[in-house]
């Protein structure tokens, strides 16, 4: 699915990630843990693009092909989807609207038609109760004025549209109450296919107890630095990332 | 020589024949409006309100005028494809500065409306073209208005006598037709009488590749709780010139929308002068642009409070690419009394080039007490995290520029009160930013 190898980036000449490695193969969740400052949002950004970080070093291999050489809207057209930390609002164009574009240029690149106003309204209307989403959001701005809940469970109801190959959860958990929690991570895990895989970005064990992860990784000053089972993850709610900073040494 | 020589002379030689062709109200402030051009000339680069419209280059050139009222050859039917069909409205033409008096449109107008060329008018109404024509338009203010005053022929006249409701909008399309470069004096006199309502759609279309310039004056009387809106889109060409001059005279209780929206254009200068001179009186005043390659829009308004309790509601915005001008000034008094007034102006404008000007000068006096009051101004670009959220959903960069943009201006297209033109507005503007507009520089209508 995914194969990152000695990744760096830097953002206004700083640099971020010092060499990632990392692989994901079909079907796997992959959570990726560490403190705060680590890089663990630059390379979700990395990934998905964002042109205000440079790729200094490094590559990526997405189904076989070069992830890096593509533009943003390619990469998502190929199944790539990132659950933004901070969903940006967009005044004025309407979730509708955002998504029928976004469907609809997804299709394009598979070489399919335009899908008809019925069947997109059908397959919003299916794609929100994955999570609850209310239909009012749907026919407000893209994000204007959404809750922090609204916005996320909003994310993932994206990710029900798309329905990519890969999925990036950044602090998808950040600013949800337990029951949007619930919520969210029910989403993911009805979305999840033998086929599909995801990597979820958090601080806590709190999201990994509802999105159970095969490999958790420690990320820290751009590296990962650790990698084992999903013991790790209920390990460091306990102990901390001190005894990590201790084991590197510092 | 001075630009303003050659329409003196014009004048001075062919006084008889302008006002032979014309009607009495329209001949009897000519001889003051030649006074007032000769004394005030074109405004001048330096005078702080055209400091980004070069005025007196843009009536240099030797322009074709039709004195004679000479039949232009053209059938409005057979030229004229609407941008905004299906509308249902009354439909009237004008073309350049003469009123299409043949086949007009089967009347759907209430009894002792008039909407029509101002020859019928004065011949119909006389005192009332009397009573109103140029009253508001004074050509002691302003050079341009004089010029158009002195010169100007002819017009389109609406007339809703009082608690009157015109359900049908009035639509008065202004063409641009010659052979020869051509200058067209165009008059619009709009008199809505008490509880009377109405509502106008005005659509400029330049149809051929020559140089076209346009002076136009519009007074609107809207009197004691007359409702009255108007929608003005600018659909013109490149090498248009459109030098407008739009007034507004509201009494107690009128509610007023005036819209402006420009698509397509050379370079056009637009004031709006609005009194609230009746307590209670509403004027909702927009516009918005989409300028590119060397387009330009200078707008300039006025709103005068001189009663209490009016409120006016200004939203201007602008979108601007390549090499376009864009200006906006807007000017708000609130006179000794005016108190409880509420007046809003905000101007906000997109720059996507580095070329793009932008020039925003709100201004606000007040010298009334109690009153809310508030005017802010924005010039930017669009929302690179929002871009590129859209593109992390698989929408390319331009097309998410495209959506940003539509967005950016639809609240001015909501101001509407007209639901099937808000919705063809939408669609329009959409198509504009989308390059399939392009007809008024490519492609000819005509053809």
């Amino acid at each position: 699915m995914l194969e990152i190898k000695n990744l760096h980036a830097s953002i206004n000449g700083k640099e971020i990630l010092k060499g990632i490695n990392l692989t994901v193969r079909d079907g796997e969740v992959h959570a990726i843990m560490g403190p705060n400052g680590s890089g663990k949002s630059t390379l979700s950004s990395v990934l998905v693009g964002n042109p205000a970080f440079s790729v200094t070093e490094g590559e990526v291999v997405f189904n076989g092909k070069d992830l890096l050489a593509m533009s943003p809207e390619d990469r998502s057209r190929e199944g790539l989807f990132l659950s933004f930390q901070y969903p940006v609002e967009i005044p004025g164009v309407s979730m509708v609207n955002f998504m029928r574009a976004a469907v609809n240029e997804h299709r394009k690149y598979k070489g399919l038609p335009a899908v008809s106003a019925t069947d997109f309204l059908k397959l919003m209307r299916e794609k929100r109760a994955i999570v609850e989403l209310d239909n009012k959001l749907a026919s407000r701005s893209v994000n204007e004025g959404f809750s922090g809940g609204e916005k996320k469970r909003n994310e993932i109801f994206q990710m029900a549209m798309f329905e990519p190959k890969l999925s990036i959860l950044d602090e998808t958990d950040s600013g949800l109450d337990i029951d949007a929690l619930r919520i969210v991570a029910n989403g993911v895990n009805k979305l999840k296919t033998p086929e599909t895989s995801t990597i979820v970005i958090t601080h806590y064990q709190r999201l990994l107890d509802y999105i159970k992860p095969d490999i958790v990784h420690v990320l820290y000053k751009g590296r990962i630095v650790k990698t084992a089972g999903p013991e790790l993850a209920l390990e460091l709610e306990e102990k901390g990332y001190d005894w990590i900073k201790k084991e590197m040494g510092e | 020589m001075k630009a303003e020589q050659q329409y003196i002379d014009l004048f001075s030689q062919h006084e008889d024949l302008v006002c032979r062709k014309s009607v009495p109200a329209m001949n009897a402030v000519r001889a003051a409006a030649l006074a007032d051009f000769e004394r005030l000339g074109f405004p001048s680069l330096k005078s702080e309100d055209y400091h980004y419209t070069d005025v007196e280059k843009a009536f240099a050139p030797d322009y074709g005028l039709n004195l004679q009222r000479l039949e232009i050859p053209v059938n409005p039917y057979d030229v004229f494809r609407c941008d905004v069909p299906n509308l249902s409205t009354s439909l009237y033409f004008v073309v350049n500065d003469t009123f299409y008096d043949k086949a007009l449109p089967k009347a759907h107008l209430p009894e002792g409306v008039y909407a029509g060329g101002m020859q019928e008018f004065a011949r119909q109404y006389p005192d009332v073209l009397a009573r109103y024509y140029g009253k508001l338009a004074k050509t002691a203010d302003n050079g341009i208005v004089a010029l158009n005053t002195m010169l100007a022929q002819d017009g389109f006249v609406l007339y809703v006598p009082k608690g009157t409701v015109v359900e049908r909008p009035i639509q008065l399309v202004n063409i641009f037709r010659s052979d020869i470069d051509m200058m067209a004096n165009r008059r619009t006199l709009v008199i809505v009488e008490p509880d009377a309502e109405a509502k106008m759609l005005v659509c400029d279309h330049s149809i051929d590749d020559v140089k076209f310039l346009a002076t136009q004056v519009i007074e609107i009387y809207a009197e004691a709780n007359a409702r009255f809106d108007y929608y003005d889109l600018e659909e013109s060409s490149v090498s248009t010139t459109r030098f407008s001059s739009l007034y507004v005279r509201q009494a107690a209780n009128s509610q007023v929308v005036v819209n402006g929206i420009t698509l397509t254009n050379g370079l056009t200068r637009n004031n709006y002068y609005v009194s609230l001179e009746g307590e209670g009186a509403g004027l909702s005043l927009c516009g918005m642009s989409v300028l590119d390659k060397e387009q330009q829009l200078d707008t300039f308004t006025l709103v005068n409070h001189l009663a209490p309790r009016c409120t006016c509601n200004e939203l201007f915005k602008n979108v601007l690419n390549d090499h376009a001008v864009g200006a906006f000034s807007g000017r708000i008094y609130v006179q000794e009394g005016a108190d409880k007034t509420e007046a809003y102006q905000t101007n906000s404008n997109l720059c996507a080039t580095r070329e793009a000007r932008m020039y925003s000068k709100p201004q606000l006096e007040i010298y009334a007490d109690d009153v809310k009051c508030s005017h802010g101004m924005t010039t930017g670009q669009l929302d690179e995290n929002a871009l590129f959220y859209m593109q992390s959903r698989g929408i390319p960069r331009e097309e998410a520029r495209m959506l940003l943009s539509v967005a950016f201006t639809s609240d001015v297209i909501e101001h509407v009160r007209m639901e099937a033109l808000k919705d063809r507005l939408h669609k329009l503007v959409e198509k504009r930013f989308r390059g399939e507009l392009a007809k008024c520089a490519e492609c000819r209508i005509c053809k």
